[in-house]
């Protein structure tokens, strides 16, 4: 056990008229001055707090490096396949980038994951008033999440898509050569939208409060709607099945290799469109609710 | 200083806090006294920001606490030990809330001095004892340097020698002038640190008074003899008009009375003492008494959001005035 206090010895204040302040109705400046100078917080403060804490937590690098392997590893395995069993005919006028698809759509589960635990997990272990107790503007700290979250996911995708898309090209040396637009699609296209998709985790992770009920949903929204669509047989309900199959997340996610599962619905960018409509308007509901809802 | 006026949280039906008004000064050690969820949590909760009171209002140096541009340069809070993520080590626990506020990096290793975990500072935090996390918990709050501290229940868990660790850091703090506001639900740990006392009992204000005031209002002092000579002591005591009551083991007790004046007397006729002893009335009783009186009073009552019948207020008045 060191010295009690933390700063250097200090002209102490004598003890005040405490009986004076309290029927005053004016705060006099009595008590204590700390040497620290004041700063006036903004939401840099929060970000490079967020950054600290996303960095310092081990499951942050179990979600992240399992993504890593999921979406390298599959992508890189399935273009060794394609291309060892392809014939000559076989790959003409396909988009070598779309071999990429499969590793990405699994390896999503683990940036849901990773999303729902920037937010959910403080609940969870109590950090949550702690963080709060330090910036009370509540707004500020789920935008400084959000966007270091957001930063951390798609740097790491767009690093691991862009990999496999190149080794797809090199690989499939039967297929076409992708035009700019599908480059752009297939690259960065899509890992803004697998980042979209995490940050609309996390702030499902921040009104649900709950990193397993979160995560559940988040997989529940990403598989449900292939599912249901899968077993609704009567002819009635074509167009709702339809519209099911077309706006799932994996049928978008292919749209950003231009083969679409089906050939209404969705086309071109618009994924990101939907997916950036959705996640502002959870962004509104999730500030909301959480300036409202007790910590 | 922290200033309460009329703060009420309702939990739908159930009234957790219930009308408080009072105000923590600078200066001394204010304890925060009640038994268990007679609301002192919450009460803390409403004055971090964290819960949103239900009416009134709660003010930090005259500001709402959720305009305080960098709250933990005023008001530093040990709210729950495990209030941290467990796979985050020491330092970068501290180094997150240092960040969010601005305070320099250099803080977090004195702060981490302070309070002795130097050694563990690179350590996640789950293997540490529930001792240790009170430790990081308070270097959290010590972390901005604030001029009011708030420490819910800080001994809980602790060892004799962490206790009077904090005992002594609360003091030293509140020496320098700070604002040192402490929860718990022992009165004696209270009698040894805390200035002022305000005691709450299902979420009403029962007292809020100087701990000396508290003291001299509760402490029954006596002094109990034991003598085998009981009658004529007794006779002699009536002569001197000293009032004694007998307590059940066969001793005397004599209320008020002086332990010099009684031995005087005795030797003066010759009467043989086995005990002459000063005696205190315990504070706890007199706690317990005080808020026992709030829950036997709840226990009879079916709604409790109605009006404050006359007689609690009668309690609470009775002790603001003291």
């Amino acid at each position: 056990m060191s010295a009690p206090t933390p700063q250097p010895p200090m002209p102490q204040a004598a003890v005040p008229d405490w009986q004076a302040v309290a029927h005053g109705s004016s705060y006099p400046g009595v008590g204590y001055t700390s040497p620290i100078p004041v700063v006036r917080t903004h939401l840099g403060h929060a970000i490079s707090s967020e950054w600290t804490k996303i960095r310092s937590v081990r499951s942050t690098m179990w979600t992240l490096g399992v993504f890593v392997a999921l979406v390298v590893g599959i992508g890189l395995l399935v273009a060794a396949l394609v291309a060892a069993n392809a014939g000559d005919e076989s790959l003409q006028g396909e988009n070598p980038l779309s071999f990429g698809v499969f590793g990405l759509l699994l390896g999503s589960i683990c940036i849901i994951t990773l999303g729902v635990l920037t937010t959910a997990s403080e609940y969870g272990t109590g950090m949550i008033r702690t963080t709060m107790t330090a910036c009370p503007t509540r707004g500020r700290v789920l935008a400084a999440k959000a966007i270091v979250f957001f930063a951390v996911a798609f740097t790491v995708t767009f690093a691991s898509v862009l990999l496999v898309a190149l080794a797809d090209v090199s690989m499939l040396t039967d297929a076409r050569e992708p035009s700019t637009a599908e480059w752009l699609k297939g690259t960065l296209g899509v890992s803004f939208y697998i980042a979209l998709l995490g940050l609309l985790s996390l702030l499902i992770g921040s009104v649900i409060r709950h990193s397993a009920g979160a995560i559940t949903i988040m997989i529940g929204v990403v598989l449900a709607p292939l599912v249901i669509a899968l077993f609704m047989f009567s002819e009635a309900l074509d167009g709702v099945r339809q519209a099911l199959f077309e706006y799932s997340i994996p049928n978008q996610l292919s749209v950003f290799y231009s083969n679409s599962l089906s050939e209404s619905g969705p086309s071109g960018w618009d994924p990101l469109w939907i997916a950036l409509g959705v996640t502002a308007a959870a962004f509104a509901g999730a500030v909301a609710l959480l300036d409202r809802r007790d910590v | 200083m922290i200033q309460l006026e009329g703060l009420t949280k309702r939990y739908g039906e159930k009234v957790a806090v219930n009308n408080l008004t009072f105000t923590v000064r600078p200066g001394i050690v204010t304890g925060f006294l009640g038994p268990n969820g007679a609301g002192k949590s919450t009460t803390m909760r409403m004055m971090l920001g964290l819960d949103r009171p239900t009416a009134g209002d709660v003010r930090i140096d005259g500001q709402h606490y959720d305009h305080l541009k960098d709250p933990l340069k005023y008001i530093g809070a040990l709210l729950d030990a495990k209030a941290m993520h467990g796979g985050r080590s020491a330092y970068n626990h501290l180094l997150c809330l240092a960040q969010s506020n601005g305070i320099p990096k250099s803080r977090v290793a004195e702060v981490l001095d302070t309070v002795g975990l130097t050694a563990v500072a690179k350590k996640k935090a789950k293997g540490f004892s529930l001792g240790m996390g009170q430790r990081l918990g308070i270097a959290g709050a010590l972390l901005g340097d604030p001029r009011i501290l708030m420490f819910d229940e800080p001994v809980n868990g602790l060892d004799p020698e962490g206790i009077h660790w904090i005992r002594n850091l609360m003091k030293s703090l509140a020496a320098q002038g700070r604002t040192v506001f402490v929860s718990s639900h022992l009165m004696s740990e209270m009698a040894l640190t805390a200035d002022h006392l305000v005691v709450i009992g299902q979420g009403r204000l029962l007292a809020d008074t100087s701990m000396a005031d508290f003291i001299e209002q509760n402490s029954r002092s006596y002094v109990r003899v034991r003598t085998p000579q009981r009658e004529r002591l007794l006779d002699i005591l009536h002569e001197a008009g000293v009032t004694v009551v007998e307590s059940g083991s066969g001793a005397l007790e004599v209320d008020g009375g002086k332990a010099e004046q009684i031995g005087e007397l005795a030797a003066q006729h010759q009467i043989v003492l086995h005990e002459l002893s000063p005696q205190q009335a315990s504070l706890e009783e007199a706690f317990m008494q005080l808020t026992a009186e709030s829950i036997e009073y709840h226990a009879h009552t079916d709604t409790p959001q109605d009006a404050p019948p006359a007689r609690q207020q009668a309690w609470g008045d009775g002790w603001n005035r003291s």
